[in-house]
This record gives C-alpha cells, sequence and structure tokens, in this order.
C-alpha cells in the first residue's frame, strides 16, 4: 500500500509523532502544556505562553467548526492529479486549534461556522489522516 | 535614541532603476541587478563609488553582488528571498542612513522565477499540511478570502475590480508585462487555481531586477532629480498564528490598521491627502484587506468600496498605478515603491496621478509595513 501512495507524506519527529500515533488510533490530538494549560497545533518545542518544556498531549473531541474553505483546480504534486478539483478546509476545533485537513463527503451545506467531525482516512500502514466531513447538524 | 516621529522627511529616495521585465533564462540575479544598479545610478547621477551601504534581497551572495558592482560598504545587509521584505528593507536602510551607518544605500532585488519554473507550492515550501494538499500562498489567499466572503457578503465580481483596475494601469504603463484590456466578465469566467480565486487574482511571475537609492535629506539635495521624501512608516508583524503560511484568520486587520495609524501620524497626513495607494498585490483579496486595515473603508465594505472603479486613475484612490503584481511585474513590492517615487516627480506619462504629493505603499503580509512617501 505504501508503495503506491503518491501524496506527500507527512515527517514524523519527536515532536510529531504523539500526533500521528493518535490519529492512527482514530483521534484527534493536539499539544497540550502541562503547566499553564495551553493547547495548540502543530506542536511547538516550548509552550509560546508561558515558555516551560513541560509539553504533552490532549485529545479532541474530533469536531469543530468550519471556518473557510477552498477548492484546488491545480495539483502541485503528482499525486493529486486525480483528485482535482479536491478540498480542503479550515477547521476550529472545539478545544480552540485551527486545523487545516480535507473536506470530505457531500458539502453543498458548507457555510462559515457548520460543524464538522473528523474521520480517519488510513493512506500507508504507517500515517492516518483525519479528515473532516460536515456532521449535517 | 530617537523619537520615531524626528525620523520624518529626513531620508530620501533619490534614484530607481528597473530593468526590462520578462523571461530571461540566460540571465541571473547579478546581471539583471547590475542592469538596475546602473539605471539608479544614473537616474540620481551620483557616483557609484559613493554607495557605502547595500541590502539585497532576493539575491543568492551579498558579496558576489558588490563585486559586481565594484563596492566595499560599510554596511551590508541580506534579506530573505520572501515576497515581504521590500518595506522592511526601505525601512532598515532608512535608519542605517539616519544613524549614520551610511551615507548612500543602493537596496537591490531580483527574481528569476519565471526563467526558471518557480512554483510557490509543493516541495518548494514545504508544510505541515502537505498531506492534506494544502500548499501555496494563493491557496492561503483563497481561504481568507472564502471567509471574508461568508463574514461581509463580498463577492468575486467585487473582487474582479481590483485586477480590472490594476491591468487598466498596465494598459497606460509601456513596461508592463501584461497589457491587453480585461473585464469583470473576464476575471469571472477565467480558469479556477484554487476555488474561489481564478487565474486573474494571481500575481505574474517574471524575471527582473529593482534598485533603490537612498541618502540622508542633505546629500539628497546633489542629486540629478528632485528627492522624494520618506515622510512616515509604520511596522507590526504577525507571527503567533504562523502555522498557516501566508495566512491570518483576520487578514491582518489589527497589524494593518497599526501601521496605517503609525505611518500617518509620523507624516502628518490623513485619508484624504493620499493621492495614490502602492498596495502589495500577490493576489488581489490581499488589496481590499488593505483598503480595510488602512481604514479607506470600514472593516468588511471593502466589496462596496471597490465597485464601480473606485481604485482607477481618476477614482477616489488610484492603486498600483504601474499594474502591479498582478499585471505590471512581480518584484514583491519593490518596484512599487519606485512606482511611488515615479508618480511623486511627475515622471508617469498617461498613467500619471494629476498634483501626485502624497504616496503611500502597503504591504499587508505576515511582516505588514506602509510607507508614506512626499514631494521633497
Ligand atoms: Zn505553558
Amino acid at each position: 500500500m505504501s508503495n503506491e501512495y503518491a501524496k506527500p507524506l507527512p515527517k514524523i519527529t519527536k515532536l510529531t509523532k504523539p500526533f500521528w500515533d493518535h490519529a492512527k488510533a482514530g483521534r484527534v490530538a493536539v499539544q497540550l502544556c502541562r503547566d499553564c494549560g495551553d493547547v495548540r497545533f502543530p506542536p511547538s518545542p516550548v509552550c509560546p505562553r508561558c515558555l516551560s518544556d513541560n509539553q504533552g498531549w490532549r485529545v479532541t473531541q474530533g469536531r469543530g467548526t468550519l471556518e473557510s474553505w477552498v477548492e484546488f483546480h491545480r495539483a502541485y504534486w503528482n499525486g493529486f492529479a486525480d483528485d482535482l478539483p479536491y478540498r480542503v478546509c479550515l477547521v476550529r476545533l472545539y478545544e480552540g486549534p485551527v486545523f487545516v485537513s480535507n473536506l470530505v463527503g457531500p458539502s453543498d451545506h458548507s457555510k462559515l461556522g457548520a460543524p464538522v467531525r473528523a474521520v480517519f482516512e488510513a493512506v500507508t500502514d504507517e500515517i492516518t489522516l483525519p479528515k473532516f466531513e460536515l456532521t449535517g447538524e | 535614541m530617537h523619537d520615531l516621529a524626528s525620523f520624518k522627511d529626513q531620508i530620501a529616495v533619490i534614484g530607481v532603476g528597473n530593468t526590462r521585465y520578462g523571461n530571461f533564462p540566460d540571465a541571473d540575479e547579478y546581471g539583471l541587478a547590475a542592469q538596475a544598479f546602473r539605471n539608479a545610478i544614473d537616474d540620481c547621477g551620483i557616483n557609484k563609488n559613493n554607495i557605502d551601504g547595500l541590502l539585497v534581497c532576493r539575491i543568492p551572495y551579498y558579496a558576489r553582488m558588490g563585486e559586481v558592482l565594484g563596492i566595499d560598504p560599510r554596511w551590508t545587509l541580506t534579506l530573505p528571498p520572501h515576497g515581504r521584505m521590500s518595506g522592511m528593507g526601505i525601512i532598515e536602510a532608512a535608519q542605517a542612513l539616519a544613524t549614520g551607518q551610511a551615507k548612500y544605500v543602493a537596496l537591490m532585488y531580483a527574481n528569476i522565477g519565471r526563467s526558471r519554473r518557480v512554483n510557490y507550492g509543493g516541495d518548494e515550501n514545504p508544510s505541515t499540511w502537505d498531506p492534506w494538499g494544502f500548499t501555496s500562498p494563493g491557496a492561503a489567499h483563497a481561504m481568507m478570502f472564502r471567509r471574508h466572503m461568508e463574514l461581509y457578503g463580498t463577492t468575486t465580481r467585487q473582487l474582479a475590480e481590483v485586477s480590472v483596475a490594476v491591468r487598466y494601469h498596465a494598459t497606460l504603463n509601456p513596461d508592463a508585462v501584461m497589457r491587453n484590456p480585461i473585464t469583470i466578465e473576464d476575471h469571472e469566467s477565467a480558469r479556477f487555481i484554487t476555488a474561489p480565486l481564478r487565474l486573474l487574482d494571481y500575481c505574474l511571475i517574471n524575471d527582473g531586477a529593482v534598485c533603490i537609492i537612498l541618502t540622508t535629506k542633505d546629500r539628497a539635495q546633489d542629486a540629478a532629480k528632485r528627492p522624494v521624501m520618506i515622510s512616515g512608516f509604520g511596522c507590526r508583524d504577525s507571527f503567533t498564528q504562523s502555522a498557516i503560511s501566508n495566512f491570518d484568520m483576520d487578514f491582518w486587520y489589527p497589524a494593518i490598521q497599526q501601521a496605517g495609524v503609525e505611518a500617518r501620524a509620523m507624516a502628518g497626513v490623513g485619508h484624504d491627502d493620499i493621492d495614490a495607494l502602492m498596495c502589495y498585490d500577490n493576489f488581489s483579496p490581499t488589496v481590499l484587506f488593505s483598503l480595510e486595515g488602512l481604514g479607506f473603508c470600514e472593516k468588511g465594505e471593502s466589496g462596496n468600496y471597490v465597485e464601480g472603479g473606485t481604485l482607477q486613475l481618476g477614482g477616489k484612490l488610484p492603486v498600483n498605478t504601474d499594474g502591479g503584481h498582478l499585471s505590471n511585474s512581480y518584484m514583491q513590492g519593490w518596484a512599487l515603491n519606485v512606482e511611488a517615487v515615479r508618480q511623486l516627480r511627475g515622471e508617469c506619462g498617461a498613467r500619471q496621478v494629476k498634483d501626485c504629493e502624497v504616496v503611500q505603499y502597503v504591504q499587508s503580509t505576515p511582516c505588514t509595513r506602509s510607507i508614506i512617501y512626499t514631494r521633497g
């Protein structure tokens, strides 16, 4: 499976590995400062609010609101050529951080503030991408 | 220590120069920049050996640049090849001059992205969001414009007014790359790149170079042409939400507002004094965000404001009279500062703004800068 996957894959680092481990298990996690409670994504080597090294992860509900969306009509990687046009969304998780992802499923009712939930797509043996769909609520 | 207000009218632009704009596979950055430098030296009439400050942007190696120009400066600065460095560079150079670190600074910019087929996306600019296919500054601006549409009801026909006005100006500029006029319908039927943005919302990618020569007010009196003064500037960066490059959830509104307030206060001018706006137009929505942030209209009202030719020569606020990045040349703000100077000198021929006395430059980006120029 991973031999055929032609889209860019994330570079897993010590900092980002917990996110991808959670994603593989069907969870969206954000980095959490154990000292001041600040949450964020992508992760940071120190807390931008209090500069602490003491960082962990918080599993989110995987739900949030649609803050914007676009539709790509140009493929900047060959691996996306067959998907054109494909949709990218901007989601604000209920826990606070904003997250860029793909909007999958019916999108006729896309509007600012529409509720969305994460769905998970295993694209290789190692990598699962959280994507989002409108809940229709 | 300097009070910022004391910078008003202390530093002057005395020379500007540029190459032709286009596709020059046989040239490199040094060759193009040297042409622009020679034109700027001719423009101000000083001996090139008086240049003792060198700022280079999107030019690989400052020392090679100095070697090519035959100068050993006492002040040198390199800025990264990002499209937001012109305002920063001009302000830095002004401060170097004001504090006596240099007497004449040459600011050099070159871009060979067209002939080298730069894409401004994909593996050229790796980001956190590549696995989801989200890449390129244009997509970030599309994301902002969709948000603006949803929040304020702004339409793509209103957005088209930006591209149409700027293209009209390019038709009056013999040096512009794109000179065929376009209509709102042309904009609306252009192909999507990243919807809601279409081809005509995107800047050009072309080769070329620009040089700007600055000096102090007193030395400027010896230059060949009447100097143009740096009367005010304002600055604010937006770094705390940088995970999505070239994107801001609030369209950089607070940063643009602050830069505009500072620049106008230093220059002692109000909105009605500003005869033309040179507005960083990497993508057409940036112009709308800039108009709101600077306070030419209320927040969310830029769509209505630009309707009916507001931004065209003869309209309420002529914007990018050279054709901007959308239609003249993608010189990442540098050529817009040159156009500000040429307008204030009255050198712009068919595209000249009548009685032009005050011109504002603004770059609404993660490094927002605004500069107000006046006639010396
Ligand atoms: Zn903290």
